[in-house]
């Protein structure tokens, strides 16, 4: 079988009184698209930010090769979601005051990259997700779907191990949704990302290889992986 | 949808005799059925007996006879007619034979509704992967792509349908066991 990327194991969340995970357990496999559906407030959110490093637990463990993220340090965890991971929420997560290229950027500049190839390469990535006309556009004055867009790319630009999206079609009208899906997979798949996709539109998850369902803070059903993913 | 109509709406695009009008649909809705030649045939029969169409030429170059047809004046009235007329808003049989098996599982005790709702999704998903795969494959006709989107659409219906039946199962069976 085959060894997860990231694996989470009994992962219990309290907030106050809100038990938002209840022992929830799930495999992220190398190179899969794995879809996160379930009823709201059914603790999916909760369960993406615990597997990259958001949040910690209050119990469970949560496994990235022979690390435990559950117990990494704030440190370690951003730098990871700087290099390793890359996280797309439903609303605003680019910095406002940077254009969609500077924006995409960002992480490669942090990282080192010269300034002439982090554009080189934000240029190319914008134009993959087909926002490449937005490029000089601050957040403010784009659409949400083309701000999803922009996140999107920027959370591919540094070759991921792992793309971690929250809704990220939820802004989109479905045809819109259905490019943003197709270039998403498409660059996975090309990459080899892991992307964990939580979304509620059945249309969308149809896009991933597997799906696992929420329901009251645990996984309630997980499509056993298909056949050694061969590519 | 009666294959009469259809046929009128593939005359319209010219002549043709009976193997080219099969022809013409089955390229055209890919993900359709494949009209029956059986059926085309006795359906323009019936087309002529009513003055929709009629004998365009009779042709044998060496092989066969074989037989074009067109459009009467009648015919192109017919079909404006059908064209214009909405198609009526049917209820989707599959998802009543889901509301069916979901009834009769509480009503027998033979299964659990919730695993059977959950054992359908998968079937549900596992088809709207493929159909997904068909129409982002590079270079689809977009006739593919809007076929696929029909079935697709249709089977989201379901499963929204099914989401909601699974948050009511509780009450449902208190209907169904109490009556
Ligand atoms: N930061 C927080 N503080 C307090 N409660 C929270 C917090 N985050 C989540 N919760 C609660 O935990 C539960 C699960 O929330 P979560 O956001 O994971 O659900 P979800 O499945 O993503 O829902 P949705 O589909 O609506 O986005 C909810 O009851 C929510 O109110
Ligand atoms: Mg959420």
């Amino acid at each position: 079988m085959t060894t997860p990327l990231i694996e989470a194991r009994g992962l219990v969340k309290r907030y106050g009184t809100t038990d938002a995970l209840r022992g929830a357990s799930l495999r992220l496999l190398p190179g899969e698209v794995l879809a996160v559906t379930g009823p709201s407030g059914s603790g999916k959110s909760t369960l993406l930010h615990c597997m990259a490093g958001i949040v910690r637990p209050d119990e469970g463990e949560v496994r990235y090769g022979a690390e435990r993220l559950d117990q990494a340090g704030e440190n370690r965890r951003s730098t990871l979601r700087r290099t390793d991971f890359g996280v797309v929420f439903q609303f605003g997560q680019l910095v406002g005051e940077l254009t969609a290229l500077d924006n995409v950027a960002l992480p490669l500049l942090l990282a080192g990259t010269s300034r002439a190839a982090a554009h080189k390469s934000a240029g190319t990535w914008l134009e993959r997700f087909g926002v490449l006309g937005q490029a000089g556009l601050r957040p403010g004055e784009m659409s949400g779907g083309q701000g999803q867009r922009v996140a999107l790319a920027r959370a591919m630009v540094t070759a991921p191990k792992a793309v971690f999206a929250d809704e990220p079609t939820g802004a989109l009208d479905s045809l819109a949704g259905e490019q943003v899906m197709t270039a998403l997979v498409h660059a996975a798949r090309e990459s080899g990302t892991s992307v964990l996709l939580v979304t509620h539109d059945a249309q969308i998850a149809a896009y991933a290889d597997r799906e696992a369902t929420v329901r009251d803070g645990v996984v309630e059903t997980e499509d056993e992986p298909a056949a050694e993913v061969t590519r | 949808m009666s294959t009469g109509n259809v046929l009128l709406g593939l005359l319209a695009a010219g002549p043709g005799h009976g193997y080219d009008l099969k022809r013409r649909h089955d390229e055209r809705f890919p993900e359709a059925r494949p009209l029956a030649y059986g059926q085309v045939y006795t359906s323009l029969q019936r087309l002529v007996r009513d003055g929709l169409a009629e004998v365009d030429a009779t042709e044998s170059d060496g092989g066969p006879e074989r037989t074009t047809y067109r459009l009467t004046e009648r015919g192109s009235l017919t079909l404006r007619t059908w064209l214009g007329e909405p198609v009526p808003p049917a209820p989707v049989s599959a998802a009543n034979e889901i509301f069916a098996k979901v009834t009769a599982i509480i009503a027998s005790g033979f299964g659990d509704p919730a695993a059977f709702l959950r054992l359908q999704r998968a079937a549900h998903l596992a088809r709207m992967r493929e159909l997904t795969a068909v129409k982002t494959v590079a270079g689809a006709p977009l006739s593919a792509v809007l076929s696929a989107d029909y079935a697709l659409t249709h089977l989201d219906a379901d499963l929204r349908w099914m989401d909601n039946a699974a948050q009511r199962l509780g009450a449902l069976a208190e209907e169904v066991t109490s009556a």
